[in-house]
This record gives structure tokens, C-alpha cells and sequence, in this order.
């Protein structure tokens, strides 16, 4: 941890002063959520220069549908509210989860068909291969750290061949991705200088791309005409970057968190390895039990909401893991049932902005999950204190310490 | 009955066509349609059911048959 996450001032209430980087909210937020939920149920905060969060299904469903009132522009929550190079709206940094419409849908509509079921679906034995070559490589480990070793690894390695980046260059992702999704509570003028090794690495491979085009989806950024017209550098990179960012540690921590249940939860592994065709289901219960993206928005002018008077440029964090737990919405929302058939969950999001790589998340996370189960039909937590969690708006765990059994 | 998607409301989310995948498919965008005239039979009815109930937009709809 930072020596200035170290120095952050403790949480007391978190109706009235919530940060989702605080190591009680990092380590469980889901009792802060339900508590919020039935005494607010809209939070406030003053730290990061001012911003709520709704803790219903029903404000998480109408803010994410209202993109009149609330914008996208910037989706993760930080001190630096207007990067001073942050292109404006409607494009934003990274299109099109930081593009509002009418741009939004345009920017949406060029990504759509790469991660439709079709071409993701020819992506599964390359995400197998992957899977194997890492359980592979633990040997006969009986104990070993299924975060770093494991979990970490399948999405990069998709990830990097869908861009044409070298495989190589793994580490370098992680990094880009701990920079922009961990390291939110920075000073700007501690933040923005961060960001420079990662616009030369994105430049370096865009100019390689140019110099030398080729199947992948890098080259077709550049490449794609629409009216005629090519699609401006700016915003190649903002979705290059976005699809790096959102590709990584989502499905990362989609799949720890899904071995890390099932390490406690014995019924429900020796379930999956007996019925593995109840994993479609189990997955769909997994992304709603630990849904690991919240998202933000900022108010496009003062509004009341529901009573709460927020003012133009306030944060809104978008909780969809907290509408996943709403027992309004979820029979028994506090437990994990595998075999939840109706499950109406929002881990990919709600609106026009639902998760273009769902369809990608799914398929690693039901392979990765199969063949580790099938590798280890029985594990436990070695040191279930060792578990450590990732801070901010992607929650999912980062070191889950395992033992072998039998 | 019938089934019929609001592709206003659809926004690609996946659930029907892999829950019901007689029932519904997926076009270049990912996004759901229903395949023929969406006229369901009783043998047919619960799926339909199963995929509106797990739809997050709320895209689904069983109408009678005119
Ligand atoms: C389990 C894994 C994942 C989860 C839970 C997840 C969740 C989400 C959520 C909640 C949103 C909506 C953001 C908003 O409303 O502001 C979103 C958007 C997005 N995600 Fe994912 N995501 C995952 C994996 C991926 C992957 C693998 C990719 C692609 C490689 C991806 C690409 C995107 C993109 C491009 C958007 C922006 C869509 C738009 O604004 O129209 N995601 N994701």
C-alpha cells in the first residue's frame, strides 16, 4: 500500500463521508452497503471534491439510463476531476465508455462487432490453451497462490493478441491497469505524470500498427472508415486504451473471486464438478454475487435526486454490485445460490453503456473456472488472512493463498 | 402466444439466447432477436419465461397472438 493510502483519514460513517478506497469498504463492502441501503439510501462523501452513491437497484438502473441528467465523461472517480489534456465531451479520454450520446452510439456501434458472440466464441480454445498452460506450469505446487499465478493471467494474454500488443509485455498491462483503476487517491499533480509511460507505450504500438498493419483489432481501429472518413488518433487510443483497461482486470477478478468462493464453499465445487452444466448458471450467479465493476458519472447540472440535492459536477458511483445484493430485486440477494435461475443481475451494467466485452467475460470466466475445477476438484484457502482485495471500482481479489487437497 | 424483443430496450446483454437459444439468436452487433415469428408453443412457453425473467432490460415480452 502507498505511504498515501496509509495516511488517508479512517472512514467513521460512510453514509456521510463514504471512499471506496478505504480498507474496511476494500476488505467487505457489502455490509456497509446494506446498512447504507436501509438508512440513506443514498450515500454523500466530500472527499474526492464532492460525490454520492446510490445503494438501490432501482437509483443504480435510472441514473445508468439517464444520460441527460448524469454524464459519462469520466467514469472513474479520482481527485482529478478535469484532466487539463482530458478530451472534452462527447468523446471523453476513452470511447465510448467515457462518450455520452449521440457520439456514444456511434463510438459503441464500430466495437460491437468484434466481441459479438460470434468471433468471442472462436476465441475459446486460445482462452483453453491459456488456461492449461498455467496449471501447467504450477507442477505438483500442493500450495500456491491461485491470484498471481493464476487468475491474473488469462485476460491479459486475450487481451493482448485481440490488440496485436506482444504477449511479452503482460507486466507492463497490469501496471497501466493498477494506474488507472488502483491509484485513484492521488494529488493531480501526483497522478497525471503516471500516466506518460503508458501514452508512449500506446503511441509506440500505434505507430508500429501503422508502419505495419495486420489482422487484428488495432489495425482495424485505424484502418475502419466510417462516411469516408478514418476515426481520429485521439480516439484509436481512447479505445485501445479502454479495451486494455476494461479487459483485464475485470475478468481477473471475476475469475479470482470465483475460485476463492469456491475454495470455502465445498457443496458448490464438488456441484460444478458433478453438473458441469450447471456452470452457465453458477457463472451468472458468480458475476452477480461478486460483481466486480462500479462505475461512475458526474452530474451535468444541480439536480435534486430523490432529495438529494447534487450539484453540477458531483460524482455519481454507479454501484451495480450493490443492486446485485438489493433484496427488493433478488430473492434471499444476501446468499449465493449456484443454481439461481432467474437472475436478473447488473454486473455488465444497464443501458447503453452495458459491457461490450460481456460476451468475452463470460466465456473466459466459465473456461477458466471448468478447467481449474477440473484440474483441482478439491482445494481450500491456506491462509485465508493472506486474501488480499483490489481497492477502487474493480473489486476482486489479488492474492488467494490455496492448498491442494487429496 | 408470441414473444417479441423491444429492440429499442435490447442492449445486447446475452441472456436470452444463451438460456433459450431455440428461441432467441444473436445478430452481428450481439444483439437479440427472435427467431421466425416468435409464436410459442406450450412445450416452448416456460423457456420464454425463463429468458424474459433474466433479461436486465427488461426487453422481453409474451403478447397473445392477434
Ligand atoms: C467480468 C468482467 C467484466 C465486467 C464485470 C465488466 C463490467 C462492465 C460494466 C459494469 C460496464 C458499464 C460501464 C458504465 O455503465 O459506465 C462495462 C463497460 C464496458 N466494458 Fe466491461 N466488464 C467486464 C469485462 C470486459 C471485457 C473483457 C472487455 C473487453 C475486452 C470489456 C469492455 C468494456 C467496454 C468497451 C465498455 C464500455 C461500453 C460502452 O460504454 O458502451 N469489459 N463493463
Amino acid at each position: 500500500m502507498s505511504t498515501e493510502a496509509e495516511a488517508k483519514r479512517a472512514v467513521v460513517d460512510f453514509a456521510t463521508d463514504w471512499d471506496h478506497t478505504d480498507p474496511t469498504w476494500v476488505h467487505d463492502p457489502y455490509p456497509i452497503w446494506e446498512d447504507l441501503r436501509e438508512r440513506c439510501p443514498v450515500a454523500h462523501t466530500d472527499r474526492y471534491a464532492g460525490g454520492w452513491f446510490p445503494t438501490t437497484h432501482e437509483m443504480v438502473s435510472e441514473i445508468a439510463n439517464d444520460t441527460e441528467h448524469f454524464t459519462s465523461r469520466m467514469v472513474v472517480v479520482t481527485n482529478n476531476k478535469f484532466p487539463p489534456n482530458a478530451p472534452p465531451a462527447p468523446m471523453g479520454g476513452a470511447p465510448p465508455i467515457t462518450s455520452d450520446p449521440p457520439f456514444h452510439r456511434f463510438a459503441r456501434r464500430l466495437i460491437l462487432p468484434a466481441f459479438a458472440p460470434g468471433p468471442v466464441n472462436a476465441l475459446e480454445g486460445q482462452v483453453r490453451a491459456l488456461c492449461t498452460k498455467h496449471l501447467d506450469a504450477l507442477g505438483d505446487a500442493k500450495e500456491f497462490d491461485a491470484g498471481s499465478k493464476y487468475a491474473q493471467y488469462i485476460s491479459p494474454g486475450v487481451i493482448a493478441k485481440m490488440l496485436g500488443f506482444p504477449e511479452a509485455d503482460e507486466d507492463l498491462f497490469r501496471d497501466f491497469v493498477h494506474l488507472v483503476l488502483d491509484l485513484v487517491d492521488l494529488a493531480p499533480e501526483e497522478r497525471g505524470p503516471l500516466f506518460l509511460p503508458m501514452a508512449e507505450y500506446f503511441n509506440a504500438q500505434i505507430e508500429e500498427h501503422v508502419a505495419r498493419p495486420r489482422e487484428d483489432f488495432t489495425s482495424y481501429l485505424l484502418n475502419v472508415e466510417i462516411d469516408g472518413k478514418k476515426l481520429s488518433l485521439e480516439h484509436v487510443r481512447g479505445t485501445m486504451v479502454l479495451t486494455l483497461v476494461a479487459g483485464i482486470d475485470t475478468t481477473w477478478s471475476a475469475i479470482g473471486s470465483a475460485i476463492w468462493h469456491l475454495a470455502q464453499h465445498p457443496e458448490d465445487r464438488a456441484r460444478l464438478v458433478h453438473e458441469p452444466e450447471l456452470l452457465p448458471v453458477a457463472i451468472e450467479e458468480f458475476l452477480r454475487y461478486y460483481a466486480p465493476v462500479t462505475m461512475a458519472r458526474l452530474v451535468k447540472e444541480d439536480l435534486d435526486f430523490h432529495g438529494c440535492s447534487m450539484k453540477k459536477d458531483d460524482w455519481v458511483l454507479v454501484g451495480f454490485p450493490a443492486a446485485n445484493r438489493d433484496p427488493m430485486v433478488f430473492k434471499d440477494a444476501d446468499k449465493f445460490i449456484i443454481d439461481r435461475a432467474v437472475n436478473r443481475h447488473a454486473a455488465f451494467g444497464l443501458g447503453i453503456h452495458r459491457c461490450v466485452g460481456s460476451n468475452l467475460a463470460r466465456m473466459e470466466l466459465r473456461v477458466a473456472v471448468e478447467e481449474f475445477i477440473q484440474r483441482y476438484p478439491q482445494f481450500e484457502l491456506a491462509d485465508p488472512s493472506g486474501v488480499t482485495w483490489a481497492p477502487g471500482q474493480v473489486r476482486g481479489p489479488r492474492a488467494i493463498p490455496l492448498r491442494v487437497l487429496a | 402466444m408470441k414473444v417479441v424483443i423491444d429492440a429499442e430496450l435490447c442492449q445486447g446483454q446475452g441472456r436470452c439466447f444463451s438460456i433459450a437459444p431455440s428461441i432467441f439468436d444473436f445478430d452481428d452487433l450481439g444483439s437479440g432477436f427472435v427467431i421466425g415469428d416468435g409464436t410459442l408453443s406450450p412445450e416452448t412457453m416456460d423457456l420464454a419465461r425463463l429468458a424474459q425473467a433474466n433479461c436486465p432490460e427488461h426487453a422481453i415480452f409474451i403478447e397473445e397472438s392477434p
